[in-house]
C-alpha cells in the first residue's frame, strides 16, 4: 500500500542552525521523488523530517505540517516509532547490525513492540523481502552469516530488505548510492523501479545523472548563501526539471554552471 | 612479574610441601596447631565477590545504558563525574562507613526482613549480626560500581549514530534501540568491564576485613561472617611465628595471584575485541 506526504510550511532547525525554510512539496503515491541540491542545502535534513528521524538529533526543531495520507505526522497523538514503521528510511551508509545474521537482521523489524510470528511467516517475508531488495540469489545459502560478512553494495540492499519486511508505504533513501560502486548503484537503481508498483519512494542524491534516470517527480533544493536555510526552489516532474526547468537557479545546477 | 611469581613459590614452597593439594580443600586453619587449609578464604573471597557482582552489575548497566542513551547532555558529564569519583574514596574509608552505617543498617533492617521472609531459604536463614559476608559484599558492590559502569558506559558510546538509526527507523522505541543496536556491540566491552569489576573485588582488602567478620567458617547463610583471602593476609601477617604460618599465608596470596591474572587476562582480551570491532566499523565510513 503505497502512501503520499504533503508537507507545508516545514521548516527545521537543529541549535542555532537553520536547515530548511518554508518547503511545501506534495509526494505523489507510487511515484520515485528525487531530491536533489548542492551539498548543504538541506535535502538530507528535509528527508528526516518526513518520518520523524529529524527530531532524534539533539537540539532539533521542526514547524509546519507533514500529512501522511491526509494525517499530520507532528500531531501530538501520533506515535513517532509507527510513523517510523510506516514510513521506512535507507540510509547513506549502509548499516546492518553487524552480528545479527542476514535473516535476523532482516526480520528485525517485525520483533519489535513484541511483536511475534510463526517461524514459517517470519521466514516467508525474509524470502519475499530479500528478493524484491535483489539480495535473495546471492545470500540464500548463508541466510545465518552475519549481516557485517556482506560486501558494501549487499549490506544496503540487506538494509533496503530490512526496511521492507515491516511493509511500509513510504520508503525514503538518503543517498542511498553515495557509499556504492557503479555495479551496485545500477542494483539498486533496478530495485527502485522494481519498488515502485507498491511503494512510494523519496531519494536524495546528489547525483543528478540518478535523479534524472530513476525519478518520476524531481524537487530542487538549494541554500543561496552560506548559514541561510535550504528551500524548495522548483519542484515538477522531473523531464520538465531536467529539459526546461522554470527557474535559472535550477537550471544553473542543472547544467552544472554551480554547485 | 615471574619474578614475582617464582618467589612466591619459593616462599611458600614449606606450605605447599607439607599440605599438597589439601591446602586448598582443607577448611581447618589453625596457626596454634600449626595446620592450615585454605578453603574457607577461597570462599568468603569468591563468594563475597560474586555477590558483589550480582548487585553491582544490574545497577551499573542501569547507569552505563542512562548516562550514555537517556541523560540529558548537561547531566551527563557532573553525573559521570560522580560515579567515577565513588572509585576514588580509599577503601580504609568505605570499611568505616561500612562499620558506622552500612552494617548497623543492614544489621537493624534489612537483614532481619530479609530473613524473617525468605528464612526458609539457607542463604537468608541463621542469625544476623550487621557484620559479615552480606556486609562485605554491600560495600564490594559499591566499590565496583564506578569501575563497571565506567567501561561499560565507554563501550555504549562507541556505538555509531547509525547502528541506533538503523533500529529507530524500523520504528523502535528508545528501550528497543539499546536492546536491537546497543547492548550487542557494547557486550564485549561490558563482560570486559563486569570481569575487571570481578578483579577489583577479589582482591579489595581493607573494607572487606573492616566489614566481613573475619571468621574463617563455610556457612550457608549470607549474614554470617567470614574471612577472605586479602584480609587473613593483611591481618596475619603481622603476628606470624611459625615459618610454616608464613608460607601458607604466602600460599594464599599466590592463589589469590592467579585467580585475579586468569580473570584480568580474560578482561584485556575481551576488551581488545571490542576495540577492533569498534575500530573496524569506524573504518567503513
Amino acid at each position: 500500500m503505497a502512501g503520499c506526504i504533503t508537507t507545508k510550511h516545514l521548516s527545521a532547525s537543529f541549535g542555532d542552525i537553520h536547515a530548511i525554510e518554508d518547503v511545501s512539496v506534495e509526494i505523489m503515491a507510487n511515484k520515485v521523488t528525487a531530491i536533489i541540491g548542492p551539498s548543504g542545502c538541506g535535502k538530507s535534513t528535509f528527508l528526516r523530517c518526513l518520518n520523524r528521524m529529524h527530531e532524534l538529533v539533539p537540539g532539533a526543531r521542526v514547524t509546519g505540517e507533514v500529512s501522511w495520507d491526509g494525517r499530520n505526522i507532528y500531531a501530538p497523538e501520533m506515535d513517532a516509532t509507527l510513523v517510523r514503521r510506516g514510513i521506512g528510511m535507507v540510509f547513506q551508509k549502509p548499516n546492518p547490525f553487524p552480528l545479527m545474521s542476514i535473516e535476523d537482521n532482516v526480520s528485525a523489524g517485525l520483533r519489535l513492540a513484541g511483536g511475534r510470528m510463526r517461524k514459517a511467516k517470519v521466514a516467508e517475508i525474509v524470502e519475499r523481502s530479500l528478493r524484491l531488495s535483489a539480495l535473495w540469489d546471492e545470500v540464500k545459502n548463508k541466510l545465518h552469516k552475519p549481516g557485517g560478512s556482506l560486501s558494501g553494495g549487499q549490506q544496503q540492499r540487506l538494509c533496503i530488505a530490512r526496511a521492507l519486511a515491516v511493509e511500509p508505504d513510504i520508503i525514503l533513501m538518503d543517498e542511498p548510492c553515495s557509499a556504492l560502486d557503479p555495479a551496485s548503484t545500477q542494483k539498486i537503481e533496478d530495485t527502485m523501479e522494481k519498488l515502485k508498483k507498491d511503494y512510494t519512494i523519496v531519494i536524495v542524491t546528489h547525483n543528478m545523472q540518478q535523479a534524472a534516470r530513476v525519478s518520476d517527480m524531481t524537487g530542487f533544493m538549494l541554500s543561496t548563501e552560506m548559514g541561510e536555510p535550504g528551500r524548495m526552489i522548483e519542484f515538477g516532474l522531473t523531464n520538465k526539471i531536467f529539459t526546461m526547468p522554470d527557474r535559472k537557479e535550477t537550471e544553473n545546477y542543472i547544467t552544472g554552471r554551480f554547485g | 612479574m615471574a619474578l614475582l611469581i617464582y618467589e612466591l613459590v619459593q616462599q611458600a614452597l614449606p606450605a605447599i610441601r607439607a599440605f599438597g593439594a589439601g591446602f586448598l580443600i582443607s577448611t581447618n586453619w589453625d596457626p596454634v596447631n600449626n595446620i592450615y587449609g585454605a578453603l574457607p578464604f577461597i570462599f568468603g573471597t569468591v563468594v563475597s565477590s560474586l555477590l558483589a557482582l550480582l548487585m553491582a552489575v544490574p545497577l551499573s548497566l542501569g547507569i552505563a545504558i542512562y548516562l550514555s542513551q537517556f541523560a540529558p547532555k548537561w547531566l551527563r558529564s557532573p553525573l559521570g563525574f560522580v560515579v567515577e569519583l565513588l572509585a576514588a574514596i580509599p577503601s580504609v574509608v568505605y570499611g568505616l562507613w561500612g562499620i558506622f552505617v552500612l552494617a548497623p543498617f543492614l544489621g537493624r533492617t534489612v537483614e532481619p526482613f530479609l530473613s524473617g521472609h525468605l528464612g526458609s531459604i539457607p542463604f537468608f536463614a541463621g542469625p544476623v549480626y550487621g557484620v559479615g559476608l552480606f556486609a562485605a559484599s554491600v560495600v564490594l558492590a559499591i566499590m565496583i560500581i564506578p569501575t563497571i559502569s565506567a567501561i561499560s558506559r565507554e563501550s555504549m558510546l562507541n556505538v555509531s549514530r547509525d547502528q541506533k538509526e538503523a533500529a529507530q527507523a524500523l520504528g523502535a522505541t528508545p528501550w528497543e534501540t539499546v536492546k536491537m543496536a546497543v547492548l550487542p556491540l557494547s557486550r564485549p566491552g561490558i563482560i570486559g568491564a563486569v570481569i575487571l569489576g570481578l578483579g577489583r573485588a577479589l582482591g579489595e582488602t581493607m573494607a572487606v576485613t573492616m566489614l566481613i567478620g573475619n571468621s574463617p567458617k563455610i556457612s550457608a547463610s549470607i549474614f554470617a561472617p567470614a574471612y577472605s583471602i586479602a584480609s587473613v593476609i593483611a591481618s596475619e601477617f603481622q603476628e606470624v611465628t611459625a615459618g610454616v604460618h608464613m608460607a601458607a599465608l604466602i600460599e594464599m596470596a599466590l592463589i589469590l595471584l592467579v585467580i585475579t591474572l586468569m580473570l584480568n587476562l580474560l578482561a584485556r582480551l575481551l576488551i581488545q575485541k571490542t576495540g577492533g570491532r569498534a575500530l573496524k566499523s569506524r573504518g567503513r565510513s
